[in-house]
């Protein structure tokens, strides 16, 4: 291989250093004898809250991304590139313009909202909320992820399966989604990582409310203006969790 | 009982309108150099490209014309694909199920039936690979089994051996010409090796340019080519007979026009019957006078039927026993001074003729 000019080289071993440097000041500064306190109800109460939210984000992205990203993939139809954009916004909106638009549409007066009310349902600063925010904003990742899968498929492998008497059902479940596997779970993984730091928007539309709305995120938030040493603590929990998600994905960014 | 097609389509970048008949239990070979259009018409009659217009019919029933359009998984129709495209994603017993579980049959009867037809073709010990574990001969069997196994009406077989490595060709040649012969369907294999033409079809179609040049029983086409792809592709020395070693190395292949010396198999010991072998014309060297002192086992005398000159390259037909077809430059025809109805010594060497051993 060609050797790269030493600029290249510095200006790359600077970004791995940028990107290592708080890791290890975080457990540099972390109170390690204090490493019980994270089993205090404060903040097991928000890892299971996090918990739930990002999971349950997760397969709401899942349940509307992988659907999105074959009609994007394969449909053809007037605007249809006005249509993705919109289904990918969530991607470059600030989370914080998220929340509020969600508040729009959801909120008690919102264009949904008073109807949803009107039958029992209650979107804005329920766990429920916190979980529609963070699919909002992870869902576009899966999308994306999954749309490229879809492109790069063998569309005869399809064809295959029509000659030999499959209906359009029977193709997507046994031909489509399995080829789509390796795909769908990167994507599954990475939403699932976004949805699990979510802040902006889950603070907006659901609020902070502990034991119901309170992430971790939020919960490390509000703990540094209190507690720093807590707030690194629960900042390690989730560095922990985000490498479960790096090694989830290893196949695709670690090694090669 | 048969395909009727004529059609108008649309490929990438160019037209196709072709018009073609096959007969059940008579497979046509679809021949024609590459982009001249075939596999969008195989893609026509599986139903997965769409017609212009025209009409495609099998068996009197319309599966395509203006109005019509039959999904390609309501045609009785089993396809094999150039470079197989199995489903990766499965075991090769489950690829040779998918057309049976699709059309609802049991899981367990499914498997059990693609088991069997794995038996059949001496591969059931692969029956749980992957299709990436699979040789190149394993996975064109299985694609082979995955699209008869629901019995198609049609059977549409795209290059099924021209990804395939010597060995593994003439073993599934061999394999195709069994199944071939005792299918009760329409089948239309395309190719461009005359030797899957010659041993696999009855009835040939040439096109060309997304047109058909040419089209009919296979021998009609090999005695009168109509155009200059064609001759190339089918004029060519076939040989068929009764095989003998004859000792060093050697064997006679008697047929019913005159006798000629190729190489013997390894693994001939005793007279096989059927036996096919080919010769190209440029591997034919032509003589005034007897030739003496060569290597070549072979010298025929016989008489000039037809010299065919375009200025470059003169095609030469000898009236012999067996008859023989041979390319030779325009220069020899002057220096030689060959003539039609004039006298001719044609000589080839043993190891140039091709053997096609039956199943």
């Amino acid at each position: 291989m060609r050797d790269l000019p030493g600029a290249v080289k510095v200006l790359a071993a600077l970004a791995v250093v940028a990107v290592a440097l708080p890791l290890v000041a975080l457990a540099a500064r972390a109170p390690w004898s204090d490493i019980g306190r994270l089993g205090a109800s404060g903040p097991r109460t928000a890892l299971f809250v996090s918990i739930e939210v990002s999971l349950a984000a997760a397969a709401l992205s899942l349940v509307f991304g992988v659907p999105t990203a074959l009609v994007l993939a394969r449909a053809r139809f007037p605007g249809r590139s006005i249509v993705r954009s919109l289904a990918l916004l969530p991607l470059v909106l600030p989370p914080v313009v998220a929340g509020v638009g969600l508040l729009a549409a959801f909120g008690r007066r919102g264009v949904l909202g008073r109807g949803l009310a009107a039958i029992g349902i209650r979107l804005p600063f329920t766990t429920a909320g916190a979980i529609l925010a963070s699919a909002f904003v992870a869902t576009p990742l899966l999308i994306l992820t999954v749309e490229a899968g879809v492109r790069a498929l063998d569309r005869r492998k399809e064809d295959a399966a029509e000659t030999l008497g499959a209906s359009r059902w029977y193709v997507l479940r046994r031909v489509t989604l399995p080829a789509l596997a390796p795909q769908i779970v990167a994507g599954l993984v990475v939403a699932w990582a976004r949805a699990l730091g979510e802040f902006g928007a889950t603070i907006t539309f659901a609020g902070n409310i502990r034991g119901r709305t309170q992430t971790l995120p939020l919960a490390v938030f509000e703990a540094m203006q209190t507690d720093p040493g807590a707030a690194i603590l629960m900042s390690l929990m989730l560095v922990a969790l985000s490498l479960v998600a790096l090694v989830a994905l290893r196949g695709r960014f670690l090694a090669r | 009982m048969s395909l009727r097609a004529d059609v108008r389509c649309v490929a990438a970048d160019f037209v196709v309108e072709a018009s073609i008949e096959a007969e059940r239990g008579r497979p046509v070979a679809l021949v024609g150099p590459n982009g001249a259009g075939k596999t969008t018409l195989v893609r026509v009659l599986a139903g997965l490209a769409p017609i212009e217009r025209g009409t495609v019919a099998l068996d009197g029933t319309v599966l395509d014309d203006d109005t019509t359009h039959v999904a390609p998984r309501d045609r009785s129709a089993g396809v094999v694909f150039q470079d197989r495209v199995l489903f990766d994603t499965m075991s090769a017993v489950e690829n040779v199920a998918f057309g049976l579980r699709a059309r609802g049959m049991r899981a367990g009867e499914a498997r059990e039936r693609a088991r069997d037809l794995l038996r059949s073709m001496d591969l059931e010990h692969r029956a749980n690979a992957r299709p990436v574990e699979l040789s190149g001969g394993e996975a064109q069997r299985v694609a082979i089994a995955r699209a008869i196994a629901h019995e198609p009406a049609l059977l549409l077989l795209d290059e099924p051996l021209s990804s395939l490595d010597v060995r593994a060709r003439t073993e599934i040649r061999a394999l195709l010409g069994k199944l071939l012969a005792s299918f009760q369907g329409v089948a239309i294999v395309v190719t461009h090796d005359p030797v899957d033409a010659l041993t696999l079809a009855d009835d040939m179609v040439v096109l060309e340019h997304g047109r058909v040049t040419q089209t009919g029983p296979i021998d009609d086409i090999r005695s009168a080519p109509r155009s200059a792809y064609a001759a190339e592709l089918v004029g060519i020395n076939l040989f068929t007979g009764r095989l003998e070693p004859i000792g060093d190395g050697a064997a006679r292949l008697q047929t019913d026009a005159g006798a000629i010396v190729v190489s013997c198999p390894a693994a001939l010991d005793s007279a096989l019957e059927d036996v096919t072998a080919l010769l190209r014309p440029v591997d034919v060297v032509l003589y005034r006078e007897q030739p003496s002192e060569a290597s070549a086992r072979n010298a025929i005398r016989g008489t000039i039927r037809s010299i065919a000159d375009d200025g470059q390259r003169a095609r030469i037909r000898i009236d012999a026993s067996p008859p023989l077809i041979a390319d030779v430059t325009s220069g020899s025809v002057s220096r030689l001074g060959l003539k039609e109805g004039g006298p001719v010594w044609a000589s080839f060497k043993a190891v140039e003729v091709r053997l096609v051993l039956p199943s």
